[in-house]
C-alpha cells in the first residue's frame, strides 16, 4: 500500500471512530448550543454598549460566537483528540513499538487527527451554527468563495492545532504525569484562540500579542475569513501566517520527537 | 453536604414502611454493625473515608497536584479575565457596573465551586456504567450516591472556590451596598442554597447518565453552563431564557434573585421582592426531585444492568 | 433518551416484586428458610433484558433477551461450587443478582435469608465479591491502605481485622507487598490482594468471577490452595465462575453448567466429564507437511500445513503418545491443550441430541 493510501485509511478510521459516538456527539452539540446562547447574549450586551468593537458590528459579533462554538471541537481547543491516546502510549511504553514501525509517527497521528477533525466539522460544526441562526440574525456570507476560503483557513487551523497538541503529547516523554502540561495547554488555547472573547476586542498590547500567537490561527483567523474581514491579498497573507505557524510548529515537533526517540533508545524502551 | 441530607431525608421517608423491622433485623444478625445508624450517617461516613483515600492518592504526585490546583484556579479565573477585558472597553454591561457583575460572578463561582468540590465527579457515572466499575460500588455496604460523589475527590477544586471568593471579596470592596442584618444573613444562606441547587443539577445529570451513558456533556451544559450564565446580569439575556432559568430549571435562585435584593437592583420579570428569600426552599425541592431521579436511575440500572 | 422504555422496565420489575409474597419485610421469620442447607436459594429466578438492536441509521428494534431463564438451585453453607458456561450464558447476570447488583425480573432469590436486591447494603456486610478483571484496590496507594479502608467501611472490629489480615497476609504471601502501591503489583499479586480485601470482614459467602484469569501458573496454584483452605477451615461458602476447568477440577465437588440462561447440569464434576467424554488435544508441529499422523488411541482432527491436531481421551496419559509420534515422525514442537469448558459443553449438547 502506498504511503498516501495508508494515511488516507488512517484518516478514514479516525473519522469512523468518532462517528460511532452518536450520543456523545448529540450531547456535544447541545452543550455548544447552550454556551453559544449564553455568549451570544453577553456579546449583544457588549456590542450594544460599544458598537463596532474590534471592527465587528453586532451581527458579526453574534456570528463569531456561533463560528467559535462550531469550530471548538474541530480545532480541539479543549484538547481531547489523539493526544490522550498518544500520551497513554508514551506512559505505558507502547510508543517504542510505534517508533519502529515503518510509518512516520507524526504523519500517522496527523492523519488520525485529520479524520477526527473532518467528522467534528460535519457532526459538531454545522448544527450549532444552524441552531444559532434560528435564534439570532447571523452575518453569514452568501457566496461560495468565502465559504471555500473559510474551509481552507479551518484546514490550516487544524494543522496548527495538531502541531501544538503534538508538542503537548511529546512532553509526556519528560513529565511522568502529563496532566499538568495538558491542562495549561488547554487554558492557553481557550484564552488565546479567541473562544471567550474575539482577539480583536482585546485591548492594546495584549490584543497585539494574542493576535500574533499561534492560537489565533485556530479560531480567530477562520472566523475573520468567514466574516469577510480578510479578502484579496489580505486573505493570502492570513493563509501565509497560518501556514508558517503550522510548518514551524510541525518542524519543532519533529525535532522534539527525535530527541524523545533518542531518549527511548537510551533507556532501552 | 446539605444536598445529601435532603436526598437522604426523602429516601428515608420512602422507606419508612419497613424501616423499624429492618433496623431490628440488621442489628440482630449483622456481625458488627453498630445499632441505630441511618443511611445518611452511613453515606457521609463512606464519603469521608473514600474522599480521604483520594486525597492521599493525589498526594502521591505532589508536583502534579500543585500544577492542577493552579490550573483549576487559572481555568476559572479566565472567565473573569474575559469579563475584565470586556470592561476594559465598556463601563457597563446590561446596565451593571464591573463591581456588580463581580458580585454575581463571585457568588455563582463560590456556590458552584462548593458543589464541584463535594460531588464534581458524579458526572463520571456514565463512564462507570460503561466500564462496569459501578458494580464494584454496589457490593459495598454504603449508599452508591455517596460512593460515586466521593469518587476522585479532588482538593484541586479548592482553586475554583478560592478564585470565586476572591472575586466576591473584590466586589464587596468596590460595590456600595446598604447593608441590613437581613442582607448579611442572606449571603451565606445564598451560597449554601446555591450549592445545593447545583448539587441537584449534578445528581439529576448523573441520573440521566444511567439512561444515556455518553451524555455527560449534557450535564456539563447545565452545570458549567449554568454557572457561566449566572456570572452575567439577568438584564443581558432574553426574557424567555430568564423565565426558563427561573421557573423551569430554577438557577436564578442560586444568585440572581437574592443577589439583586442585596444590591438593591430591580428583579427581572417583575418578580415580587420576597422571592429573594426562597433559595432554601427551592434548593430543598430541587434536591428532593434529584433524589427521586437518582433512585429511578439506579433502579433502572439494576433492572437492566446497563 | 427513550424514557417510555425505561418506565416499562421499572414497571416490570415492580410488578414482579408485588406478586412475590416473600420480600415483605414485616414477616421475615415466616420464610421457609433452612439456614444451612438453603444458604443460597433460587426458585425460578429470571432476568429479562430489553436489547435494542440497530436496524438502520436511527431506527432500532427492541427485543427481549432472557439472560437467566427460570433457574432454581440451592447451595448449602460451606459448599464450594463452580458455576460455568460459555460467554454470555448468564453466569455474570446470576452472580450480579446474588450480590444485589441486579434485580431479578422474576422468581425468588435468597442469600442467607436476605433478598439481595432489597437489602443490598445489609447483604454486603455478609458477602465478599472478587471481580477477576476489575480490581477494587486503590491504584496509587500501598496495598495496606486499601485494607484500612475496608476495615473502616465494613466497620470490622479491630481485633477481628488484625486477625484476618494476618491470616490473609500469611496464606496469600502478601507480607512484602503491603507497602507497595497497587499499580506496581503484578496481575497475580493484585488478584491475591483483591481476594484478601474481600475476606477481611469475614464474609459467609465469597463470590469469585474468573479469579484465575490471566494469572501465571504459580499464582493460580497459590490462589487455589488458599481458596481450598478457606473453605475447609472457615467453612466459607464459595461460588466461582471460571473458564478454566482445572480451577473446578481442583476446587469444586459440585459444578453447575449454565447456557442460554438455563441450568444445563448440576452435579459432581466427574458426571460432567462422563457426559462430555472430554478429550485433550495434542498439537504437533512437524518438519514438513505430511499426511495425517496414524497412531492408535488418538485421531487427527485438523491439519494445517506442517501442524496437526490430535484428540485423545482426557483420562489417558500423553507421554506414550508423544513417545510414539516422536519415534516415527520428524517432530519440531508439540503442546497439549486441556479440554475447555466450551468444548465440554458442546459435547454435552451432542450427547443430549443423540441420546
Amino acid at each position: 500500500m502506498g504511503a498516501g493510501r495508508l494515511y488516507a485509511a488512517v484518516a478514514a478510521s479516525g473519522f469512523r471512530r468518532y462517528a460511532t459516538y452518536r450520543v456523545a456527539t448529540a450531547a456535544g452539540v447541545f452543550t455548544n448550543t447552550v454556551f453559544g446562547l449564553i455568549l451570544a447574549y453577553t456579546y449583544i450586551a457588549l456590542w450594544d454598549e460599544r458598537p463596532g468593537l474590534g471592527g465587528y458590528d453586532q451581527a458579526q459579533a453574534v456570528t463569531y460566537v456561533w463560528i467559535g462554538q462550531g469550530l471548538l471541537s474541530v480545532v480541539a481547543v479543549m484538547g481531547g483528540g489523539f493526544e490522550d491516546e498518544m500520551i497513554e502510549r508514551i506512559r505505558t511504553g507502547d510508543i517504542a513499538i510505534d517508533l519502529y514501525r515503518p510509518v512516520d509517527l507524526q504523519a500517522w497521528w496527523l492523519a488520525a487527527d485529520a479524520g477526527r477533525a473532518a467528522f467534528q466539522l460535519v457532526g459538531r460544526g454545522v448544527l450549532p451554527m444552524a441552531l444559532g441562526g434560528l435564534v439570532f440574525r447571523l452575518a453569514l456570507p452568501t457566496d461560495v468563495g468565502t465559504w471555500l476560503a473559510f474551509l481552507v483557513a479551518v484546514l490550516l487551523g487544524v494543522l496548527v492545532s495538531f502541531a501544538l497538541r503534538y508538542l503537548v503529547a511529546l512532553s509526556a516523554f519528560w513529565f511522568m504525569d502529563g496532566a499538568g502540561v495538558q491542562q495549561l495547554a488547554v487554558l492557553a488555547a481557550i484564552f488565546f484562540s479567541g473562544l471567550t472573547l474575539p482577539l480583536n476586542a482585546f485591548p492594546g498590547a495584549l490584543g497585539e500579542l494574542a493576535r500574533a500567537l499561534p492560537w489565533s490561527a485556530l479560531m480567530q483567523t477562520p472566523a475573520d475569513v468567514l466574516l469577510g474581514e480578510r479578502t484579496g491579498s489580505g486573505l493570502l497573507r492570513t493563509y501565509a501566517v497560518q501556514a508558517a505557524w503550522a510548518v514551524a510548529l510541525l518542524a519543532v515537533g519533529r525535532l522534539v520527537q527525535s530527541a524523545a526517540t533518542r531518549r527511548v533508545v537510551v533507556q532501552g524502551g | 453536604m446539605a444536598d445529601l441530607r435532603n436526598l437522604r431525608g426523602l429516601r428515608d421517608l420512602r422507606d419508612l414502611r419497613g424501616l423499624r423491622d429492618l433496623k431490628e433485623r440488621r442489628d440482630a444478625d449483622s456481625g458488627f454493625a453498630p445499632a441505630g445508624r441511618s443511611r445518611l450517617v452511613d453515606g457521609l461516613r463512606a464519603y469521608r473515608l473514600i474522599a480521604w483515600m483520594w486525597i492521599r492518592s493525589t498526594m502521591a504526585y505532589r508536583a502534579s497536584f500543585a500544577m492542577t490546583v493552579f490550573g483549576n484556579f487559572a481555568g476559572s479565573a479566565l472567565d473573569f479575565v474575559a469579563i475584565l477585558l470586556m470592561f476594559s472597553r465598556v463601563d457597563e454591561l446590561g446596565g451593571y457596573s464591573l463591581g456588580q457583575v463581580a458580585f454575581l460572578y463571585g457568588l455563582s463561582s463560590a456556590a458552584f465551586g462548593l458543589t464541584d468540590l463535594a460531588l464534581g465527579s458524579v458526572d463520571r457515572l456514565g463512564q462507570r456504567v460503561r466500564d462496569g466499575t459501578l458494580d464494584t460500588l454496589l457490593v459495598r455496604p454504603a449508599p452508591v450516591l455517596a460512593q460515586v460523589a466521593a469518587d476522585r475527590f479532588a482538593l484541586r477544586r479548592l482553586g475554583r472556590i478560592t478564585q470565586g471568593l476572591l472575586v466576591l471579596g473584590y466586589a464587596l470592596f468596590v460595590v456600595d451596598i446598604s447593608w441590613t442584618p437581613l442582607k448579611v444573613l442572606l449571603m451565606p444562606v445564598m451560597v449554601v442554597s446555591g450549592a445545593a441547587i447545583f448539587a441537584a443539577v449534578f445528581v439529576a445529570g448523573a441520573a440521566f447518565q444511567f439512561v444515556a451513558q455518553d451524555a455527560s456533556q449534557v450535564t456539563n451544559s447545565f452545570t458549567y453552563g449554568g454557572t457561566t450564565l449566572l456570572q452575567y446580569p439577568p438584564t443581558v439575556f432574553a426574557k424567555d431564557l430568564v423565565r426558563g432559568v427561573t421557573f423551569v430549571l430554577p438557577l436564578a435562585f442560586v444568585n440572581w434573585l437574592p443577589a439583586l435584593y442585596v444590591l438593591g437592583l430591580p428583579y427581572p420579570l417583575d418578580l415580587p421582592e420576597w422571592v429573594a428569600f426562597l433559595p432554601p426552599l427551592v434548593a430543598t425541592a430541587c434536591c428532593a426531585l434529584a433524589g427521586i431521579a437518582w433512585r429511578a436511575g439506579l433502579r433502572s440500572y439494576r433492572s437492566t444492568g446497563s | 433518551m427513550d424514557s417510555s422504555q425505561d418506565t416499562d422496565h421499572t414497571d416490570h420489575t415492580d410488578r414482579t416484586d408485588h406478586t412475590d409474597p416473600a420480600p415483605d419485610p414485616h414477616r421475615p421469620d415466616t420464610d421457609p428458610h433452612h439456614p444451612d442447607t438453603d444458604f443460597i436459594r433460587l426458585d425460578g429466578v429470571e432476568k429479562v433484558f430489553d436489547v435494542r438492536k440497530k436496524t438502520g441509521f436511527l431506527r432500532s428494534e427492541r427485543r427481549q433477551v432472557r439472560a437467566v431463564d427460570s433457574i432454581s438451585f440451592t447451595v448449602s453453607r460451606g459448599e464450594m461450587v463452580g458455576y460455568i458456561g460459555p460467554n454470555g450464558a448468564g453466569k455474570s447476570t446470576t452472580i450480579k443478582m446474588l450480590t444485589g447488583i441486579l434485580t431479578p425480573s422474576g422468581g425468588r432469590l435468597r442469600v442467607a435469608g436476605i433478598d439481595p436486591s432489597r437489602e443490598r447494603t445489609r447483604l454486603a456486610q455478609r458477602i465478599g465479591v472478587v471481580f477477576g478483571q476489575r480490581t477494587t484496590l486503590w491504584w496509587d496507594l500501598p496495598l495496606i491502605d486499601s485494607y484500612r479502608l475496608m476495615h473502616r467501611m465494613y466497620r470490622i472490629p479491630d481485633t477481628r481485622y488484625a486477625e484476618n489480615l494476618d491470616r490473609c497476609v500469611e496464606l496469600l504471601q502478601l507480607g512484602d507487598l503491603l507497602d507497595v502501591p497497587v499499580r506496581q503489583l503484578s496481575l497475580g499479586q493484585r488478584m491475591r490482594g483483591d481476594i484478601a480485601a474481600a475476606l477481611l470482614h469475614d464474609p459467609e459467602v465469597l463470590y469469585l468471577d474468573e479469579p484465575t484469569i490471566g494469572l501465571d501458573v504459580v499464582s493460580k496454584v497459590r490462589v487455589r490452595e488458599f481458596l481450598r483452605d478457606l473453605n475447609a477451615d472457615r467453612g466459607t461458602t464459595v461460588l466461582l465462575t471460571t473458564h478454566d476447568l482445572s480451577d473446578i477440577e481442583q476446587l469444586c465437588r459440585r459444578v453447575m453448567v449454565i447456557d442460554h440462561g438455563r441450568l444445563m447440569y448440576d452435579g459432581p464434576l466427574t458426571g460432567l466429564h462422563e457426559i462430555g467424554e472430554s478429550e485433550r488435544t495434542l498439537v504437533v508441529d512437524l518438519e514438513r507437511e505430511l499426511p495425517p499422523i496414524d497412531v492408535e488411541s488418538a485421531r487427527v482432527v485438523k491439519v494445517e500445513g506442517p501442524r496437526q491436531w490430535l484428540a485423545f481421551p482426557a483420562a489417558q496419559s500423553a507421554a506414550p503418545l508423544v513417545a510414539r509420534i516422536a519415534a516415527e515422525y520428524p517432530l519440531v514442537d508439540l503442546s497439549v491443550r486441556e479440554p475447555d469448558i466450551e468444548a465440554v459443553i458442546s459435547r454435552m449438547y451432542a450427547e443430549k441430541a443423540t441420546s
